[in-house]
């Protein structure tokens, strides 16, 4: 048959190939729902916010609270704590990114810029490494030469600001998106 | 290698069978006259150990699985219910768990086998390989059913584990959060890898069915690494390798039963017998014994993103190994010099382990343990980028025997046995 020899291509390649094509998409369109079902459910997206009362802190002392499955560090901080945090040049830091929510994306790990209130120090409590909950330093009991955190996973050392100064974590510990809502009421998310 | 099949059916119905399924014939090929160089010695037992191990893994997990609830509010108590309630729910769970390590045990003894007698070279060089995968799968095995008792030690390990892909740049949390279904390790997580728990071992059982029968195309290496040349060299399967292996499989279990009885929880961390607990990481996060040496490696470096590419690199590397060694003869046997940094790799790896295993700032005799460890993974990776090519030039293998049953039975092999 002469149809078979033209270079034009049949009626049969045609629906070779468009068959072929249309398959391919819906395979690839069926794959995306299992792909996706992975992904966090709306309940799971659906995380809340949290209010926290300030008023049985002490300074010096960290408590630990639970924000989005995550812990959340709120240390008040001594006047020498912020005085050290100052005293840093900021261009020397691993990480100079503010890394904090409340702030320009652009901003620097200066300690105005790490925390809004400086007695008031609100971080994500999940080191930037391999995300293992930091263990904090004060000056009965220190942790690490820089006396904020020390990550015992894998040795990374934060100072009383939260930013990472030695070790594998590549970024300052996160400062979640906060508001005072009174001198003792923060509500944070 | 194994040449002609010798199956001859018996009676009408294996007639009747082998036209339709050959599957005795398979069988008798297989397991019965499979020809099996002479000279294999113990190293060589532990293939059949490592499926005896898969099949406790899977005959024990399906019974835990009866009892098991993956639910991160109920599976730290269903786990204590099957350590105290279920019959025999503790025998059953202990040989689960000392398996996983008796199972990691067999399988780095059967590759520093492979490595010192030269099993990855020509023509076994896909055996080598699909074996990397079975490691690989068994790795991926054992961190999902480390998590599932819901321990302080299985969140933590999940956790550290999950945020390696976090040092991927750009999507990496994008990952991680997709492969924890929600912002943090958690009920979405625990679910999703006792389902992946339950399905690798049976993908594992596939690929150890590829790794075999990649195995009977070109037959066993052996500690002399010289190629099969007359039947003379070679014994039937059954009984001779499936005696001798029955053997030190008893010897194994004796081992495994000691764990199982005597030090149920030698290989456990006992902060795992704590409830998994978001907010309070373990001041020592310690992964099972047999990752320590990754463990080590990751820690050693100073950066993220280095440390896990490294980490991933050790692993990765292995595929690479029947195209890294260039010598000619096969066996370390006949290496000198090889030999000798085969042995320097395996102290390396121990090293590695041991440093895994200790604190952050641990160190010993004043030599800060994280030193070790770098110069350590240093070593691994030139024993198999440097060493390996270089060595295999400029050595000079001493000379091999003419054939495997002269070097078993001397010269007068040559004369029919008796």
């Amino acid at each position: 048959m002469a149809a078979t020899t033209s270079d034009a291509g049949t009626r049969r390649d045609f629906l070779y190939v468009a068959s072929g094509a249309i398959g391919g998409v819906g395979l690839a369109a069926m794959a995306w729902p299992f792909i996706d079902q992975m992904n966090p459910s709306s309940a799971a997206l659906a995380a809340g916010t949290t209010e926290i009362d300030l008023s049985s802190i002490q300074a010096g002392q960290q408590v630990v609270f639970k924000f989005r499955g995550h812990p959340l560090f709120v240390r008040r901080r001594t006047p020498a704590e912020i005085a050290e945090s100052n005293a840093v040049d900021v261009s020397s830091l691993p990480d100079n990114n503010a890394r904090n929510l409340n702030v320009a994306d652009t901003a620097l790990a200066t300690d105005a810029n790490r925390a809004t209130k400086p007695e008031w120090l609100i971080l994500i409590g999940v080191c930037t490494h391999l995300g293992c909950t930091p263990t904090v330093s004060t000056p009965q009991m220190p942790e690490g030469d820089y006396g904020g955190w020390l990550c015992h996973c894998h040795g990374s050392q934060y100072d009383t600001a939260g930013r990472i100064r030695k070790g594998p974590a590549p970024q300052n510990l996160a400062v979640p998106q906060y508001a005072f809502l009174s001198a003792t009421r923060v509500k944070v998310g | 290698m194994s040449g002609p099949s010798t199956y001859k059916p018996n009676s009408g119905f294996e007639r009747w069978l082998d036209a339709r399924l050959p599957l005795p014939r398979l069988m008798h090929d297989t397991m019965r006259t499979f020809p099996t160089p002479r000279n294999l010695n113990i190293w060589y037992t532990f293939g059949g150990i490592l499926a005896f191990c898969l099949g406790v893994q899977i005959v024990t997990g399906i019974v835990l699985a009866m009892h098991y609830v993956a639910n991160a509010g109920l599976a730290f108590d269903s786990v204590e219910a099957i350590m105290r309630d279920v019959n025999y729910g503790w025998l059953i769970r202990y040989m689960h768990s000392n398996g996983a390590s008796m199972f990691f045990l067999a399988v780095y003894i059967h590759m520093f086998r492979g490595l010192y007698y030269g099993s990855y070279k020509a023509p076994r060089e896909l055996i080598w390989i699909i074996g990397v995968l079975i490691y690989l799968l068994m790795m991926a095995t054992a961190f999902f059913g480390y998590v599932l008792p819901w321990g302080q030690m299985s969140f933590w390990g999940a956790t550290v584990i999950t945020n390696l892909f976090t040092a991927i740049p750009v999507v990496g949390t994008h990952i991680a959060t997709w492969l924890w279904g929600d912002f943090a390790v958690g009920d979405a997580t625990l679910n999703r890898f006792f389902s992946l728990h339950y399905l690798l071992p049976f993908i594992i059982a596939g690929v150890v069915g590829l790794h075999i029968w990649a195995l009977h195309v070109p037959g066993n290496n052996n500690p002399l690494g010289i190629d099969v040349k007359s039947p003379q060299d070679t014994v039937p399967f059954h009984p001779y390798y499936t005696v001798k292996d029955a053997f030190y499989l008893t010897l194994f279990v004796i081992l495994f039963a000691g764990f199982v009885f005597y030090a149920p929880n030698f290989f456990g961390n006992p902060d795992n017998y704590q409830q998994a607990n978001p907010l309070v990481t373990p001041p020592d996060i310690v992964p099972e014994w047999y990752l320590l040496p990754f463990y080590a490696m990751l820690r050693s470096i100073p950066n993220k993103l280095m440390g896990v590419v490294v980490m991933g690199g050790a692993i990765v590397t292995l595929v690479f190994i029947p195209w890294l060694d260039t010598s000619r003869v096969r066996s370390c046997r006949f290496r000198p010099l090889m030999k000798q940094f085969f042995w320097a790799f395996a102290v390396c790896c121990v090293a590695l382990g041991y440093c895994g295993s200790q604190g952050v700032d641990a160190a010993v005799a004043g030599v800060p343990l994280v030193w070790v460890a770098r110069i350590a993974s240093l070593y691994y990776f030139a024993f198999f980028w440097l060493i390996m090519p270089i060595v295999g030039l400029i050595e000079t293998p001493k000379k091999l025997p003419a054939s495997i049953a002269q070097s078993v039975l001397g010269d007068t092999a040559a004369a029919p046995a008796e």
